[in-house]
């Protein structure tokens, strides 16, 4: 297992390379340029010092070296400078963000608490929501229970959340005024007013969020839950006279979390990927919504980095959730 | 003692009570939304309207213009003139006075030096400054003693009010910026972010393209406003989400730029939480038309350049006719609503700016147009088509992508059909048409179609550099990589004369009068540039903020010390 690991900790590095890489000549070679932003008013002397002060004029494979040593290097060196008060970092130029002209790991910084409230709760959740209902509809197949399951679910997979969203800030917000259609950032939970407040602008994005999260968790869930119901060894353990809630909870929901498990830790980085558009609609401003603008503004440092941050965390995900199958299904052995 | 402490007790209430009547921070909190969230505070840094709105709130330059574009002291005693002796007779040096007493929010008084220090930052070739225009020929900024800024142009400038008037051109003060000229400004975000000002708020908390959170400047010049101890200023979603948010949910108070269709304006409005304002400024949709051959058979390098005349296009006729037969009051009412209306004019203000005589374009004359083509010699032949010497009458006309333009070239389109014309349509996505990259063939400057439509205006209130874009030097062209605002190719000796003209020329009247007359040549005279649209701006406020007055001229936040909450 440890020698798997390693391995595919190694095969990871070319791999993200090569996907930097790739994400950088894609962005680079999209048509815009962050020019397109300058009004018009702009005389098109200024407009090209604006742009050799950005460093957008250089080489497409300059600008690519220079970010991978700001990002390999630089970045890492400023964070151990900033925990331990060395001077590994110098006055290295971080990478800088071409909208705002300020790190662009401190927008990250900054951003990532509220996306990880926000989509992390929905994600807590949506699982929470969906592993009752599928375990439930698969025991009781073609229920009433499971139909109206599977009727929630396909809603929940099939309309978009920029529709749910707004449908729910029409009702919520407009009409009936329960709930606050913009959230708040600058919210600080101190004491239980603040809490609450904090409860009431999380409801609707949560909402909106977990819906669409337990609608797929939940189909996972219920098939694999009926796979296994099938098998020799449920009637086995129903021969030994084991009551309903043994057999279902303790040996058939075992077998069937570990393809779940799996799906649920695939699905662990598009938490810190943001919902860019359940961000954009209830202005929840995390990562999504900082990489949306940042492709508006065709501001490259920004995503880059953060498109390149998302693709270390599904490698990385990827890996735990190979490792997890393996520790939960001792028949699988990666040696 | 008794009887001194009295008195001093009694002096002391009378030296506190002006304090007391005055209401810095009476009315709590203002919410305020810029669908489009502001990225830094310095406005040297960004061009964007959002980013330099916003820090007007913070920084102030030492005049601003009022809603009715005149220019009115903010941090200098007085508006220099040549009457008051401020402006020199020969039009060389302004001089500039600082209020006494001025203070920076941190308390330091405000100085020369700060002017200098600016002026110095924004035109340091490393720091790409995007306010550079605004110092464009001056050739010193002096302190003449601490209070006073004297500023030397190269040549007679008729127009002196640019560096430090307006939003666009704050002072930032020195010791907190010194550190952060020309390339090193990059590694300043902690300034960018939190810059020391003179306005009506400072920042407590900047959150790069999310909110800003503001508290009261308790070192404003006028003790008793702001009347808000804090504004919350919000980014972020679309112009639909924060119309909605001041309209119907009556969470924010003001809302920014609300472009959106006039009926769901209105719907919104109906709720009856806020409303709708809206006020003009120069920003006119326009179709420009190519003098220049953009013919795919012509060699790269030759393809819309001055060397092939445009085969059709430069006959005048068939460019008033193209123009005539717009209608264009149909085209305000589907795109602007009341945020829009119909011109002829390339300069449609201010006021005093705006030619009165060009309105015979406001009508459409689809007779007149066919008669003007016929009279060309562009005849109608068999499919409907006009054509001449065997030619038909074809025209790639090009925009970004964007709604409402989209509606706009369908609608012309099928004018211009019943006209006799084939009209290709061509929409191409905004980052690339106005990206400016000289090795794309689809820039607007490129203007690889025969006609275009965008939309430009010019910053304040003097249209002199606007309307200089359109001489002969000015075409983009492959010489200076396509860079270049005469899109049009357009080049007429006498206009170049009466621009140079107008750039000597102080006299306001006569400059009026110069500028109207480079308007009618651009317009009616030649239909090169054939405007459209004056497009206004709506904003939104909540019935609960008083004080709101809308200026197209400076920023839209000029007067955010005198809002108040309506009890």
């Amino acid at each position: 297992m440890l020698t798997f690991t390693l391995r595919r900790l190694l095969l990871a590095i070319p791999t993200l390379l090569f996907i930097s890489l790739v994400i950088f000549l894609l962005v680079d070679l999209a048509p815009g340029s962050p020019a397109s932003d300058i009004p018009l008013t702009v005389p098109p002397e200024v407009r090209v010092k604006i742009i050799a002060a950005m460093g957008a004029d250089q080489p497409v494979f300059v600008r690519y070296f220079l970010w991978l040593k700001q990002f390999f290097w630089v970045e890492p060196a400023y964070w151990i400078d900033a925990q331990w008060g060395t001077q590994l970092a110098g006055d290295a130029q971080r990478i800088i963000s071409w909208q705002s002209r300020s790190p662009v790991f401190d927008v990250i910084a900054e951003r990532l608490p509220q996306t990880l409230t926000v989509i992390g709760t929905a994600y807590v959740i949506g699982v929470l929501i969906a592993l009752p209902i599928g375990i439930y509809s698969a025991y009781r197949q073609y229920s009433w229970f499971d139909q109206v399951g599977t009727f929630i679910a396909m809603i929940g997979f099939s309309v978009p959340t920029f529709f749910t969203g707004v449908l729910l800030i029409v009702i919520f917000s407009v009409k009936l005024q329960w709930f606050p259609s913009i959230y708040d950032t600058t919210l600080q939970v101190t004491d239980w007013a603040s809490f609450k407040k904090q409860a009431l602008q999380m409801t609707l994005p949560v909402t909106v969020l977990a819906l669409y999260n337990a609608a797929q968790i939940s189909r996972y869930m219920r098939s694999s839950m009926l796979d296994n119901l099938g098998q020799d060894y449920v009637r086995t353990a129903r021969a030994k006279g084991m009551s309903e809630t043994v057999v279902v909870l303790k040996h058939v929901l075992r077998n069937s979390l570990i393809p779940v498990v799996t799906v649920i830790a695939l699905g662990i980085p598009t938490i810190f990927g943001g919902a860019i558009i359940t961000e954009q609609v209830f202005k929840v401003n995390g990562l999504g919504a900082a990489l949306i603008g940042a492709i508006h503004g065709n501001d490259l440092p920004m995503v880059q980095t953060l498109t390149f941050i998302f693709a270390v965390l599904i490698v990385l995900f990827n890996l735990i959730a190979d490792i997890v199958y393996g520790i939960l299904d001792p028949r699988i052995r990666y040696d | 003692m008794k009887l001194k402490t009295a008195l001093m007790g009694a002096a002391a209430l009378m030296l506190m009570a002006p304090a007391a009547f005055a209401e810095r921070g009476a009315d709590g909190n203002a919410n305020v939304i810029y669908w489009q969230a502001p990225s830094t505070l310095n406005p040297y840094l960004s061009s964007g309207t959002k980013d330099v709105e916003v820090s007007s709130l913070v920084l102030e330059p030492l005049a601003g213009f009022d809603e009715k574009g005149n220019v009115f002291a903010r941090l200098a005693v007085d508006v220099p003139t040549v009457d008051n002796g401020g402006i020199s007779a020969d039009l060389t040096t302004i001089t500039w006075k600082i209020k006494d007493g001025m203070l920076w929010s941190d308390g330091s008084p405000v100085t020369a030096d700060d002017a200098i220090f600016t002026w110095q930052y924004c035109t340091h070739p490393e720091g790409g400054c995007a306010q550079e225009a605004r110092y464009q020929g001056v050739s010193s900024v002096e302190a003449l003693d601490p209070q006073t800024i004297k500023i030397t142009f190269d040549t007679p400038k008729p127009n002196p009010y640019q560096a430090f008037v307006g939003a666009t051109s704050p002072i930032l003060q020195k010791a907190q910026f010194e550190a952060c000229m020309g390339a090193n400004s990059a590694t300043c975000a902690e300034q960018n972010f939190n810059p020391i000002g003179t306005g009506p708020f400072m920042v407590k908390e900047f959150k790069t393209n999310d909110v800003v959170t503001l508290v009261a400047n308790p070192n404003y010049r006028d003790p008793a406003k702001p009347a808000f101890a804090t504004m919350t200023l919000k980014g972020g979603g679309d112009a639909q989400s924060a119309a909605r948010a001041v309209l119907e949910t009556g969470e924010f108070d003001y809302a920014w730029n609300l472009q959106l269709a006039p009926d769901v304006l209105a719907g919104m409005e109906a709720a009856g939480k806020g409303k709708v304002i809206n006020a003009f400024g120069t920003l006119v949709e326009r179709i420009e038309m190519n003098m220049t051959d953009p013919s795919a058979d012509l060699p790269e390098g030759e393809r819309s350049t001055a060397k092939h005349p445009h085969p059709f296009l430069s006959d005048i006729r068939v460019r008033k006719a193209l123009s005539i037969s717009i209608d264009r009051s149909l085209l305000v009412e589907v795109g602007y609503g009341s945020a829009g209306r119909a011109t002829c004019n390339l300069v449609p203000g201010p006021e005093m700016f705006a030619a009165t005589d060009n309105t015979e374009c406001l009508t459409q004359n689809m007779d007149a147009a066919k008669a003007l083509m016929d009279e060309a010699g562009w005849l109608v032949g068999a499919d409907g088509i006009r054509e001449k010497d065997g030619k038909k009458l074809h025209i790639l006309f090009q925009t970004s992508t964007n709604a409402v333009r989209q509606d706009f070239q369908a609608l012309i389109k099928g004018w211009w059909t019943e006209l006799g014309v084939d009209v290709e349509l061509r929409n191409i996505d905004g980052s690339v048409y106005f990206g400016g990259d000289a090795a794309s063939p689809d820039t607007f400057q490129r203007f690889y179609a025969d006609v275009e439509m965008y939309a430009n205006n010019f910053d304040g209130v003097d249209p002199e550099p606007y309307l200089a874009q359109y001489t002969c030097e000015k075409a983009p062209k492959p010489e200076n990589q396509w860079q270049g605002e005469n899109v049009n190719r357009y080049c007429d000796p006498a206009y170049d004369a009466m621009v140079a003209e107008l750039g000597a020329t102080a006299d306001m009247a006569k400059r009026a009068e110069l500028a109207k007359t480079l308007n009618n040549m651009l317009t009616k005279d030649s239909f090169t540039v054939v405007a459209l649209v004056d497009r206004g701006r709506n904003s939104g406020h909540s019935n609960a903020l008083g004080g709101v007055v809308l200026n197209t001229w400076d920023s839209e936040l000029w007067n955010a010390s005198d809002w108040f909450r309506v009890k």
